[in-house]
């Protein structure tokens, strides 16, 4: 499955990297603190969190994840949309919270790293 | 932002003290004092320390050995390794605005330490010092944003709210912002961003000692927010 999937089957808001959505989703990953994802987030791994602030493409592209979902309708500041087009990271915005979204996520087969 | 941009710019702005404070680091702070005395600028040495809930603290300490000492403490329970790409380079620079070395630390990173626990270390330096609750009102790396209050208990001498909101509107939004003395400034990340908020300080000299009493409001002592 990868990003295009999941942008058609939950009508994600594609807000960057709309180039870069063929890519293969390996697994997922939900946290709200930066550090865990550091130490966890596995490449390929689509990530799930609320925040929307610039360091999550950091992060999104230091661990080379495939891309980032914002829950409940949030929206990317704009310093985080600039940056996430220059490093190539697509982030995704869904109005589901995140229990839903991961929910629905895993069962259209994405699992757990 | 270099030793040297960060005193010129404050004195442009007509600033008397500075603080500073890097992520997880001090290694430059010690530059900056001394290219700040050079120049007249007084300069309280700190660090801005990230504790395990994500949330910014600040520390100051009046004793240069307090701050190194509280430097070894964080990196000790601070893990991986820079990576110049994503996160920048962690230049270290002496206070001619030589570059003397890199870090190579994840500073951007977490480290284990609870908030509660940053505040013991801090309380436990041999000199005076101060640990203050960073930008309070930002959704992101702040104790409110990220517990969505202040554990009680937690021996703080103050907190701090950015520049994108005034004190009294702190004090109203956030109620823990009346157990705490409030301060502001303009937590600069850039020389242009010097000096776009700061506060007056009734003190007798720039130490963490007089700051301290100024927060409090004794012997005299105040600071205006």
């Amino acid at each position: 499955m990868n990003l295009n999937d999941l942008v058609k089957e939950f009508g994600l808001d594609v807000k960057t990297g709309s180039g870069h959505l063929d890519r293969e989703v390996t697994g997922g990953y939900v946290s709200d603190l930066l550090s865990d994802v550091l130490a966890h987030g596995e490449e390929g791994n689509v990530w799930v969190t609320l925040h929307i602030h610039q360091n999550i493409v950091a992060v999104a592209s230091h661990k080379d994840l495939a891309g980032v979902i914002l829950v409940q309708g949030r929206q990317p500041e704009k310093d985080t949309i600039a940056q996430a087009e220059k490093e190539n990271i697509p982030i995704m915005v869904t109005d589901l919270p995140a229990f839903e979204v991961v929910g629905r996520l895993y069962k259209a087969g994405i699992r757990g790293a | 932002m270099s030793p040297r941009e960060v005193v010129n710019a404050a004195l442009l702005k007509g600033l008397e003290l500075i603080g500073v404070c890097d992520h997880n680091s001090a290694e430059n702070v010690l530059a900056v004092k001394k290219a700040g005395a050079r120049n007249g600028l007084m300069v309280l040495g700190g660090m801005e320390v990230t504790s395990a809930e994500e949330a910014h603290l600040l520390a100051f300490f009046d004793d240069d050995d307090d701050l190194l000492h509280f430097q070894e403490f964080i990196y000790g329970h601070l893990e991986g390794r820079n990576d110049e790409h994503n996160f920048g380079l962690q230049v270290i620079a002496d206070d001619e605005d030589g570059v003397t070395g890199f870090c190579d630390r994840l500073l951007i990173g977490a480290t284990s330490l609870p908030a509660e626990k940053i505040v013991e270390a801090v309380r436990a330096a041999k000199g005076e010092s101060l640990v203050i609750a960073a930008h309070v009102d930002r959704e992101a790396f702040s104790i409110i944003g990220q517990l969505g209050f202040i554990p009680p208990g937690l021996a703080l001498d103050g907190i701090e709210v950015s520049q994108h909101t005034t004190c009294a509107d702190a004090r109203e939004r956030f109620p823990d912002c009346k157990k705490y003395p409030v301060i502001t400034d303009s937590d600069a990340h850039c020389p242009e961003d010097i000096g776009n908020r700061f506060i007056w300080l009734t003190i007798e000299d720039g130490t963490v000692a007089e700051i301290k009493k100024a927060l409090t409001g004794s012997d005299g002592r105040k600071a205006d927010c």
